[in-house]
């Protein structure tokens, strides 16, 4: 099934709001097997000049993967998400996200491609390649009331 | 769990382009990713069941490629001390990281590169990351803002 570059542009509805706790930091840090204290220790995360503690660089994951794979698994966009690899995933931040940040996320379609399938799907197994022909890049934004806190761009290919 | 690297703060005017860091190896156990899966929310069969794995064409259970980039963002956030300041960080998937059912698993390997030194005290990062003797993580880059 073709993709349909309807979607080039649109704009899915805001997530629910997202409030971030020093618990679940704490638990990503473990999952990731990274123990510094700014992570999980609110003294040690205040002396290094933050409000509270800080998650690490990819816990936006956590937050915008549920809002981009909503977007992605459109029925009416037509990927066939059985069939999806991760190729690519940039963040950019404004500040560390903070246990008590409330998150918000927006995703927009923001390019759409044809493209060969080693150059986009890297990981897909040889056997499946010749069946990624698409790439589709969704970009997301973070923000905490309405001050921004980081964009993360992924390109998925199927 | 490896230790922390470092405990130090690296300062902006200590920094020189081209400088090397050194290399940091961080395990890869199925475990790893049971407990990846939990705490991302990302249950995709393919990095916890060996024969779902195998029956879509992979040589085994694989990690999750945010795993692989979560373990390049420790290194960058290793380096760049608690007052470091991540601005950017991005990667593209080159290849996967394959975790066998046995006591050792797997490891990826770090190593980055101060590629350039850019106003406001940031500095920009060239990461790579390898396991099993391939790239799994190509035009990697960080930008942090160091004190």
């Amino acid at each position: 099934m073709p993709i349909n570059r309807d979607f080039l542009g649109r704009t899915f509805p805001a997530s629910d709001p997202y409030e971030i706790s020093r618990v679940k930091i704490r638990d990503f840090a473990d999952a990731i097997g990274d123990p510094s204290p700014v992570f999980r220790d609110v003294a040690a995360a205040q002396a290094a000049g933050y409000p509270d503690i800080i998650a690490p660089p990819t816990f936006p994951i956590v937050i915008t993967a549920a809002a981009g794979n909503r977007a992605a698994t459109d029925p009416e966009l037509g990927i066939n998400y059985a069939m999806v690899v991760h190729g690519e995933q940039s963040f950019s931040y404004v500040r560390p996200l903070v246990a008590g940040d409330v998150v918000t996320t927006q995703t927009t379609i923001t390019d759409i491609r044809a493209a060969a399938a080693t150059r986009c799907s890297p990981t897909r197994p040889s056997s499946a390649r010749s069946t990624a022909n698409w790439c589709a890049r969704h970009t997301r934004r973070s923000s905490s009331g309405a001050a921004p806190l980081d964009q993360g761009s992924a390109w998925l290919s199927w | 769990m490896a230790e922390l690297v470092s405990t130090g703060q690296v300062k902006f005017a200590d920094v020189e382009a081209g400088a090397e860091l050194a290399e940091v190896s961080y395990p890869v156990t199925r475990l790893s990713l049971v407990k990846y899966c939990g705490a991302s929310g990302d249950f995709n069969p393919i990095h916890w069941n060996e024969r779902i794995a195998k029956a879509v064409g992979l040589p085994d259970v694989i990690a999750h490629g945010m795993f692989t980039m979560a373990e390049t963002g420790r290194f960058v956030t290793d380096w760049a001390g608690p007052q470091g300041v991540v601005l950017e960080l991005g990667v593209r998937f080159s290849s996967m990281v394959v975790v066998p059912d046995d006591d050792t698993g797997a490891s990826v390997e770090v190593t980055g590169v101060v590629e350039e030194k850019l106003d406001g005290n940031r500095v920009r990062l060239a990461l790579t990351a390898r396991s099993n003797g391939s790239k799994v993580l190509t035009r990697s880059r960080a930008v942090v803002k160091l004190p």
